[in-house]
């Protein structure tokens, strides 16, 4: 965890500094869009960053962190994983519906609402039970 | 039927047989990162063939004077759509969405990507993008006609009217959400879905630089998909963002598109760069030169990328020359680092000249020509004489053809035995290496010099009376060489489907987990996992009898290879490292 925790606030100390350099030597105000979108990359670093060092103190080391760890250390459940399911094509194809509607018609805005919904209904109702399409 | 995945090796049961829909309904519902992966390599490369067509025509039209094999409407079109495929449809999604998607959780040993259905949605909504940029060609109009970069005011409603611009605009926000999930997916599978003792540090050079490259992607994609937001309204709310007209700025577009478009170049490099780093190696038959120098080196490049995005807009007078100099100068330091570790890596090994090898070699020379122009085009004298000539155009092309095309062809030859579990033939691959080399010089080369004599981009016809042609003609040849090295390539795939030759596992004795599963691998990758104690466990768990070299370990003796111990040594490693 530390060094992903190191990673993550390295991008935000680098932007940091460079925001800092870089908001002093084109301070004139008509540049300040360079400004923000340096802050906002920092930004991007330090909360994930500095959470995952907050944990990084509070938890053990995981397996994958330990360079002796054998296989039977990570043993048990990774985590679930979907096998298959028809809504990320169905959201998609909503998504793909809406954007359309700005050019060929807004009416193609009902279909891909209501596809997007569905979607949402649909995985939200597969991971509670579970199941599949 | 959600899957519990358990870790492999421990218990020994039956795996679960994955009962899945089948057919056209299992393209459709498939959440598993390797059928993904592969959706997005095909689209992606259909792509790529579509663009190389499209800059065929562009040739076409260049190899005579006042052609007019083409209009200069479609000629706009042509060169907005080709540079739009290459870039958004082609190098970076066959990267991290391709190759990625399908190595990168194989590398880590982890049984799929850390979400599978964003991972599915994300390979829809690229599909869906890339659907809508191809339809502004049917549509009135015929096709966006503003260049890759949509400058405003050239892409607002007054110079670009039509619907093609639009579809155009949004297939490049669809396509961009789908980047960002992609790099959201990525991150979280490195850090959160490591085999016990895959360390940070042992990380495969390819799954690193895809780490390196989706930060690089959440940091510049959402800027382009803003830019984008921002013009569609220009064009259709009314407001002026980017026209003086209403206080707006067009220079904000260019800063905005900017700050995404030069991440993006190393977005397209950095993946490339990782494929070269794990294939160097293998048919090295050494460890990589220096492996943390390269991981730093990465990260070096990718830090510097995201602070030089004015160097684009040198000559528009509104940004900080000495700054954006100095910051894209610098990023020739880790880049030569890493050509070092890779001269390292070969040196004194046991060359294997495979096809995917000599694509690497080609890679080092088309990038090395490509970076060194680059060098020159970051110092602003230069940079205002040849700026928007065919110097820049020969410049990225050998900088885009080194990553997207040399070394993404070297992962494709590299892992194909992995995808399908059969090989390829040889001769044809060293039949495309070779045409496609000879192709890429004679193309490129000659167009440096129009660039030096004053030919400038973007143009669809030129006098007879400069003597341009004969250099046109020249690069057209190349050109059509470079479409003819690919039929090899789909004569081999061809050849291999119907007369397949079985691959096995491991058949370059190479070094990553990915070559511990099967070929191609099982639903959720490994049935079990060997022990990870340095960079190449399956090379230490073929090799029982040599040494493991692990990271930091205090003996860099006793090493018979030749090779470099301490791996970690770096790039400040002295020649009384030797062992």
């Amino acid at each position: 965890m530390r060094v992903e925790a190191l990673f993550l606030l390295g991008v935000a100390a680098f932007f940091g500094l460079v925001g800092i350099v870089y908001w002093f030597w084109s301070y004139d105000g008509t540049t300040s869009g360079g400004t923000m979108m340096l802050i906002g990359t920092t930004l991007l670093g330090f909360v994930p960053g500095s959470y995952y060092l907050w944990w990084s103190h509070r938890m053990k080391p995981r397996p994958e962190d330990r360079p002796d760890a054998t296989m039977e250390d990570g043993a048990g459940v990774i985590g679930s994983f979907p096998a298959s399911s028809i809504w990320p094509f169905v959201l998609g194809m909503g998504l793909f519906l809406m954007v359309l509607s700005m050019v060929f018609g807004l009416w193609l805005i009902a279909p891909g609402a209501s596809l997007v919904v569905s979607a949402a209904i649909g995985v939200t109702v597969e991971s509670r039970r579970g199941g599949t399409i | 039927m959600t899957v519990l995945a358990d870790r492999p090796v421990i218990h020994e049961h039956e795996h679960e047989h994955h009962e899945g829909p089948s057919g056209i309904l299992k393209w459709l519902t498939s959440t598993d990162h390797k059928l993904i992966g592969m959706n997005y390599m095909v689209t992606s490369v259909i792509m790529f063939f579509l663009a190389g067509l499209m800059a065929l025509a562009l040739r076409t039209q260049l190899a005579s004077p006042d052609s007019s094999f083409l209009s200069f409407q479609q000629y706009n079109a042509l060169f907005t759509m080709h540079g739009s495929l290459m870039l958004y449809l082609f190098a970076g999604p066959f990267a991290f969405g391709g190759l990625a998607n399908y190595i990168l959780p194989l590398q880590v040993g982890a049984p799929d990507m850390a979400f599978p259905r964003l991972n599915a949605l994300s390979y829809w909504l690229y599909l869906s993008g890339s659907i809508t940029m191809l339809l502004g060609f049917l549509v009135a109009g015929g096709g966006a006609a503003f260049g890759w970069v949509a400058y405003a005011p050239l892409s607002t409603v007054q110079f670009a009217p039509g619907s093609a611009p639009d579809l155009w605009i949004l297939g490049i926000a669809l396509t961009g959400f789908s980047a960002i999930f992609t790099g959201v997916n990525l991150v979280t599978t490195t850090f959160y879905l490591r085999a016990p003792g895959m360390t940070m540090f042992r990380l495969p050079i390819f799954t690193w630089n895809m780490l390196v490259t989706a930060i690089l992607i959440l940091i510049a994609f959402p800027i382009l998909t803003a830019a984008m937001v921002l013009l569609f309204a220009d064009r259709h709310f009314g407001t002026h963002i980017y026209s003086t007209a209403g206080g707006g700025s067009p220079l904000l577009y260019q800063n905005l598109f900017w700050f995404f478009g030069h991440p993006e170049v190393y977005i397209l490099a950095l993946p490339y760069f990782g494929i070269v780093s794990d294939v160097i190696p293998v048919f090295s038959r050494k460890p990589l030169f220096g492996y943390k120098g390269m991981v730093f080196a990465t990260m070096s490049i990718a830090a510097l990328s995201t602070g030089v995005w004015a160097h684009h807009m040198f000559t528009t007078g509104a940004v900080l020359l000495p700054f954006f100099s100095l910051l894209s100068l610098l990023i020739a330091v880790p880049t030569g680092i890493k050509f070092f570790n890779w001269i390292g890596t070969m040196w004194r090994g046991q060359l294997i000249f495979t096809t995917p090898m000599l694509f690497c070699i080609g890679f080092l020379f088309a990038f090395l020509m490509g970076g060194l122009t680059g060098i020159m085009l970051a110092s602003p004298p230069i940079d205002f004489a040849t700026h928007d000539t065919y110097f820049v155009v020969a410049h990225f092309h050998q900088v885009l053809f080194g990553t997207a095309v040399y070394a993404g062809f070297a992962g494709l030859y590299y892992w194909y035995p992995k995808f399908f579990g059969r090989m390829y033939r040889e001769w044809m691959g060293k039949w495309h290496f070779w045409l496609l080399t000879i192709g890429f010089w004679v193309t490129f080369m000659p167009q440096y010099v129009l660039g030096l004599w004053g030919m400038p981009r973007r143009v669809a016809s030129y006098p007879a009376n400069l003597g341009w042609q004969t250099l046109n003609v020249i690069s057209t040849i190349g050109a059509y060489v470079i479409g003819i090295s690919f039929v090899f390539f789909l004569v081999n795939l061809w050849v291999s489907w119907r007369k397949p030759v079985p691959a096995g596992d491991n058949p370059w004795d190479a070094h990553t987990l990915e070559w511990f599963a099967t070929s191609p691998p099982v639903h959720h990758n490994f049935e079990r996992l060997p022990p990870i104690r340095s960079e190449r466990p399956v090379w230490d768990y073929h090799h029982p009898d040599a040494r493991t070299i692990e990271h930091g370990s205090a003996h860099t003796n006793g090493n018979g290879h030749g090779h470099l111990a301490g791996a970690d040594a770096g790039v400040g490693a002295e020649p009384g490292d030797k062992a």
